[in-house]
């Protein structure tokens, strides 16, 4: 489903992803971890297609096509969704409103008639349940004043309703207590699908808990420098990054 | 200023009529003095700093025989919303249109209708109010109203009565009032414990052609009432308008207003509040949207007299093209208006790289014990928003309509009265483009 080859991406200058190589089949659940300003999250969104972000190098295939040279709507259209780190604001349109934008815009792309207003309440009924979340939420403006835990909800929310074929989760687990890290878990465990696959970029090993991962990768200065199954996690947890960095350091 | 002058600029004065008052009198020839003497604003005042009126003072303007155009329902239908019980009074070219207006059920002892009207019968309740409060003093153009006002609204709410309905005064400029200046003028008045939401629209079927609109409206919140004000103002495009709103507030009123401003080649609005007694609330929210050559000039000033009052005011405005906003914002707090509460923002949306800004906020504060803040932002669509939107999948044209919309449906959304805030959120997203 996605093949990284070789990606070097930046930012105002400064490398960030110094050839990153990674494949992720569908119906499988992938982690990225690593310490702080691995490029962890910059790979989950030069993924997405974030403006910021420069790719100089490598390439990356999703579903056989160039995803690097799609659009961000495009990509979204495609079956990509980002659940971001730090979801953005939106005062003035409100969160059922802009859901519903997003919801008609992929169904546009696939040919498919908009729905109105009432039968997307009903698709939603089903989606806030997932989530554990009355029908309020949806009057409220998209993550205005919204609570960290609540924005990482609404992300969910907007992925189960979406349905993409590949969710890539940017540290969704930081700052949740556990009532909310369980939601998030189950709204992730629903997508789970043959067709489907999963990147869950995270720092820590806790949300592993609950989603089992299929392959674990660290990042370390913008490099993949292990990758192993779901025990490779555990190890982390115990052990820290700074072994494997040592490790990796007396390597090279 | 020489008679001769006023003459040629279309500003004589109108010749007395037997139904007017004997006070009237003494207060139009008050403000045309005031107006020989001061003239039209130039440059060099700083109140008009920023505001092209040249167009104004240097043309020849034809005082209105109104209605000189005919209007139909079907012509005016656009610009009525809500419900078909509220009262609608209609001006065509500055005169009351009784053919078009519609006065609904009315609550016992309210009065609304025409001012011409209500002037014929001279009551003591519009010889203390009318042009007592707009003072000629505020500006030349104020001046010119008080001298050459012939009609427009009259609202009277009696004390603990609730209007129940808005009422809605329309203002329709038809092509026939090329080249002419109406100065229409309303009065409303909400006594002690009454509750009332009054529209003004200034709206035009003469799209592409010249008029000017000097409008003023005085407000008078009683004790503890409730108003809600609202001024869509839609002028043709190649049209002038300058318009004062003074409100009076007594101890406990609540006062809101929501003004949205997307007409005019010129238009400039000054919203005044006097806040004369205690415990008053003041929400103050605007919206401009301009395009093209348009400027748009919204001055509002807020006198906190007496203490423990909060103002609140948001004004926001999106402009492309080579368009043109100014935004100049006051608060006075007197020494005595202890624990005044007075928040003020303006945030401005540029589409276009040739749009431009003037805003200035200007605290006055001369109390300690007050809390008073002000902000102001020019800006462009947020970077980060609309990846967000694009990375959901909406096309980044539809993605910064959207935003865009959003920004203006932010201040919308403060309007109380729904059928109020839907008819904005409809214009606001004619004139953005449907999203």
């Amino acid at each position: 489903m996605l093949e990284i080859r070789g990606l070097r991406a930046s930012a105002g200058g400064k490398e960030i992803l110094k050839g990153i190589d990674l494949t992720v089949n569908a119906g499988e659940i992938h982690a990225v971890m690593g310490p702080n300003g691995s490029g962890k999250s910059t790979l989950a969104q030069v993924l997405a297609g974030h403006p910021a972000y420069e790719v100089t190098a490598g390439e990356v295939l999703y579903e056989g096509n160039d995803l690097l040279d799609m659009d961000p709507e495009v990509r979204a259209q495609a079956g990509i969704f980002l659940a971001f780190q730090y979801p953005v604001e939106i005062p003035g349109i409100s969160n059922a409103y802009f859901l519903r934008a997003a919801y008609n815009e992929i169904r546009k792309s696939k040919g498919l008639e908009e729905v109105d207003s009432m039968d997307f309440l009903d698709l939603l009924e089903q989606k806030l349940q997932l989530v554990e979340w009355g029908p309020e939420i949806m009057s409220r403006a998209v993550n205005s004043g919204f609570s960290g835990g609540e924005k990482k909800r609404n992300e969910i929310l907007q992925m189960a309703v979406l349905e993409p074929r590949l969710a890539i989760l940017d540290e969704t687990d930081s700052g949740l207590d556990i009532d909310a890290l369980r939601i998030v878990a189950s709204g992730v465990n629903a997508l789970r699908k043959p067709d489907n696959a999963i990147i869950i970029v995270t720092h820590y090993q806790r949300l592993l808990n609950y989603i089992v991962p299929d392959r674990v990768h660290v990042l370390s200065a913008g490099r993949i420098v292990r990758s192993g199954g779901k025990d490779l996690a555990l190890e982390l947890e115990a052990r820290g990054y700074e072994w494997l960095e040592q490790e990796v350091g007396a390597a090279s | 200023m020489r008679e001769a002058h006023l003459q040629e600029l279309g500003l004589t004065l109108p010749v007395a009529t037997a139904e007017a008052p004997d006070w009237l009198e003494l207060v139009r020839k008050a403000a045309i003095d005031r107006f020989a003497a001061t003239g039209f604003p130039t440059a060099r005042d700083e109140e008009w700093r920023f505001t092209p009126i040249g167009p104004i003072a240097q043309g020849i303007w034809r005082r209105g025989t109104a209605p000189s155009g005919e209007v139909t329902r079907e012509q005016l239908a656009p610009f009525i919303f809500g419900h078909p019980e509220w009262t609608t009074l209609v001006f065509v070219d500055g005169g009351y249109s009784e053919a078009l207006s519609y006065t609904g059920e009315l609550a016992a002892g309210v009065r609304a209708g025409s001012l011409a009207e209500a002037l014929q019968a001279d009551d003591a309740l519009l010889e203390k109010h009318l042009a007592r409060h707009a003072s000629i003093e505020t500006s030349p153009f104020t001046a010119l109203s008080t001298a050459f006002m012939r009609d427009g609204g009259f609202l009277h709410v009696p004390a603990d009565t609730d209007l129940t309905h808005p009422v809605h005064l329309i203002f329709v400029t038809t092509p026939e009032a090329a080249g002419s200046v109406t100065h229409p003028r309303n009065l409303v008045v909400i006594e002690r414990g009454a509750r009332a939401s009054v529209i003004e629209s200034y709206v035009s079927l003469a799209e592409g052609v010249s008029y000017w609109t000097n409008a003023v409206t005085e407000v008078i919140a009683g004790a503890n009432s409730w108003i809600e004000h609202t001024r869509i103002q839609r002028e043709s495009e190649r049209a002038y308008h300058v318009g004062l709103t003074h409100v009076e507030q007594q101890r406990d009123s609540h006062y809101r207003s929501f003004t949205l401003a997307m007409g005019g080649a010129l238009a400039r609005h000054n919203l005044h509040a006097r806040l004369s007694g205690e415990n008053v609330e003041t929400l103050m929210y605007g919206l401009y949207l301009t395009r093209g050559d348009q400027v748009v000039d919204n001055h509002t000033a807020i006198y906190h007299d007496q203490p423990n009052c909060r103002s609140w005011e948001v004004y926001k405005g999106v402009l492309d093209g080579r368009s043109r906003a100014v935004f100049n914002g006051k608060v006075f707090v007197k020494p005595e208006a202890q624990k005044t509460d007075a928040k003020q923002t303006n945030r401005n949306l540029l589409l276009s790289d040739t749009a431009k800004v003037d805003t200035k906020p200007q605290l006055e504060i001369f109390a300690d014990d007050v809390k008073c803040t002000h902000g102001a932002t020019v800006g462009r669509l947020d970077d980060l928003a609309l990846f967000y939107a694009r990375s959901r999948g909406v096309p980044a044209e539809k993605a910064q309509r959207l935003l865009t919309y959003a920004f203006a449906a932010e201040v919308t959304s403060e309007v109380v009265l729904e059928p109020v805030r839907e008819e904005l959120d409809r214009l606001v997203r004619e004139r953005l483009g449907e999203m």
